[in-house]
């Protein structure tokens, strides 16, 4: 399993990681390396098994009362923001 | 360490905690010794990324304060301990290890963190980790290593390495870690001290910055098996912030903790001791297994055929959580903002190159892999199956066995740089305990003595039945009464 440098990128796009020309072959080989070891897993016979897509099969969570309850107010929850405007988190202008 | 105070943070953390019972010793006394051993250690160990002092000390004058009206709160209240960097601390920096939280003051504490203040815990501060719990030797941090205090030039496993040099080297009475394929029990096997992964769901994770959701776990690390009962104690049992924390009852874990090892049975994968565990490693558990054996436990072999596949799940199913959960450092809402300038594109992306260290940006191209389109059934579909089959082979083992004895680590902590270069080889050291993360199964790591030529710690690792932590704990206690404690590690000159 040998991946691309066009793959890579495709992967950081997604991913929306800036990666430098040496990371991209830096991570080209490492991730086609560990994509070589999963590999492994295709010789086991999976068919007919259930994935495992919950880790507390068969407990079912109680549910609490859909009830008001005070959370963070707004000058808390704003206080980490990287800028910020009244109550709203600023971001870059999206549309010109 | 000399004198009074340097034999203080000798006492185990239920030892203190009956001193200050008794009012033999302070809150106050037993938080300046051990903040005194961290400003004259922790220079080389690197074990603390940020120390609480004047907090410590405001607590612990209110310990003593309860303690002289007769009013503690229970058995951690007036002992100092120590949170992994991980946990949400209002008020103070937590930063995950990762320069994209640095300067991040949460608004909010962890469940675990409230469980413990609301025992009257003293916190000493937040200590180091593989940047977002990714790694196994705290080489990952951002900001600086953390050592092994039993050899310098080693690393003490990670990602909750600061939690168990802290510990081992008497700078806490105890620590919190979390687990998600290793990161509690494969530090305490090299750095000599208790660790324990609770069963998925037995601890809350509300308030702790998430890695991979369906395999997180939090937990404590402490330097014997009774303070490790006694941690979990306290931060156990269902919280509504959590819909994945079970409602079962918490057992009373030290009402069972000396009932030995008498009519308990250890099964023993085979598979676990073949090839590739380092000798001095096999010799120290099978030694272990041996002393179950006299102490009147019967032990029977079991099968666990798909432990060779766990490491190849593991490392589809943590990155691919990882890609989502990492999602959220954007630049936006909290966080390092870098790039903006450039519009909004620019500053997702720039934000996350400053910000992210190369391992969580390998494990969001590999998870973002597995996850996309055309690759997810190969994948990610197929993992979560292999974890099916891993859970198959411990129930069927569960039914001839109460726990399952094998080693935490093929090998005793490896140096400083020797792995940093090769992924793979470092993911490879994960794959005795990746699989009870996967199957969402308890385990213990346990010393088990010296490695007999390198002279390095060896944990023993114990796996039970879902939410049997009971049971962990009282074949451990059986053990570690049986070889009495390790030696301290050798002292750190400043």
């Amino acid at each position: 399993m040998s991946l691309s440098v066009e793959e890579v990128r495709r992967i950081a796009l997604l991913a929306r990681l800036e990666l430098s020309p040496e990371e991209e072959r830096l991570f080209q080989g490492q991730l086609s390396a560990i994509l070589d070891y999963v590999e492994q897993m295709k010789e086991l016979d999976v068919s007919g098994v259930e994935p495992m897509t919950h880790a507390l099969a068969g407990e079912a969570p109680p549910l609490r009362e859909d009830l008001a309850r005070p959370g963070l107010a707004p000058d808390e929850a704003l206080a980490n923001a990287p800028a910020r405007e009244g109550t709203c988190f600023k971001v870059p202008r999206i549309i010109e | 360490m000399s004198g009074s105070a340097g034999s203080l943070l000798h006492l185990s953390l239920l030892e203190l905690s009956e001193a200050l019972a008794a009012r033999h010793v302070s809150s106050h006394e037993a938080t300046e010794a051990a903040l005194s051993r961290i400003a004259q250690t922790d220079g080389r160990l690197g074990a603390f990324l940020k120390v609480t002092a004047e907090r410590a000390r405001a607590q612990a004058a209110a310990a003593d304060e309860r303690a002289a009206r007769g009013r503690r709160l229970g058995p951690l209240d007036g002992v100092p301990l120590a949170l992994k960097d991980l946990f949400l601390t209002r008020g103070i920096e937590t930063t995950a290890g990762s320069r994209i939280l640095e300067g991040f003051i949460p608004p909010y504490d962890a469940t675990v963190v409230e469980r413990l203040e609301a025992a009257g815990a003293v916190l000493l501060g937040k200590l180091n980790m593989d940047e977002f719990a990714m790694g196994s030797s705290t080489e990952n941090s951002a900001f600086k290593p953390c050592r092994n205090p039993w050899d310098l030039s080693r690393t003490p496993g990670g990602s909750s390495g600061g939690s168990a040099a802290a510990v081992a080297a008497r700078q806490a009475f105890g620590a919190l870690g979390t687990d998600t394929g290793g990161s509690i029990r494969e530090p305490a096997a090299f750095c000599g001290v208790v660790g324990v992964k609770p069963t998925y769901g037995r601890v809350s994770r509300y308030g702790v910055v998430a890695f991979a959701s369906s395999l997180d776990q939090v937990g404590p690390l402490a330097r014997t098996v009774g303070d490790a009962a006694a941690l979990l104690q306290v931060i156990a049992g269902r919280d509504d912030r959590d819909m994945t924390s079970s409602p079962r009852p918490v057992e009373d874990y030290l009402a069972t903790l000396e009932a030995g090892a008498a009519g308990l049975t250890v099964g023993v994968a085979r598979e676990w001791l073949a090839a590739g565990v380092d000798p001095g490693v096999a010799q120290r558990v099978e030694e272990a297994l041996a002393t179950y054996a006299r102490l009147g436990a019967r032990i029977v072999d079991v099968a666990l055929p798909h432990t060779r596949y766990g490491i190849a799940a593991y490392y589809l199913i943590a990155p691919a959580e990882a890609s989502s959960n990492l999602a959220r450092y954007d630049g936006v809402r909290f966080g390092l903002r870098a790039g903006a300038e450039g519009g909004l594109r620019a500053m997702y992306g720039e934000t996350r190159r400053r910000g992210f260290g190369p391992e969580p940006k390998r494990r969001i191209m590999l998870g973002t892999y597995a996850l996309s389109a055309g690759y997810y059934d190969a994948y990610y579909l197929r993992a979560q199956k292999v974890r099916t089959l891993l859970r198959r082979d411990f129930d069927r083992a569960f039914e001839r066995c109460d726990v399952i004895a094998g080693p935490v680590s093929p090998t005793v902590a490896f140096r400083l740089g020797e792995r940093v270069d090769d992924p793979l080889q470092m993911y490879l050291a994960d794959v005795f305990t990746v699989t009870c993360n996967l199957a969402a199964l308890p385990g213990l790591s346990l010393p088990c003595g010296l490695h007999p030529t390198e002279k390095l710690p060896v944990g023993l690792q114990l796996i039970g039945r879902p939410f049997d932590e009971a049971t962990l704990f009282r074949a451990a206690r059986a053990l570690e009464r049986e070889l009495g404690p390790l030696p301290a590690p050798p002292e750190i000159s400043a």
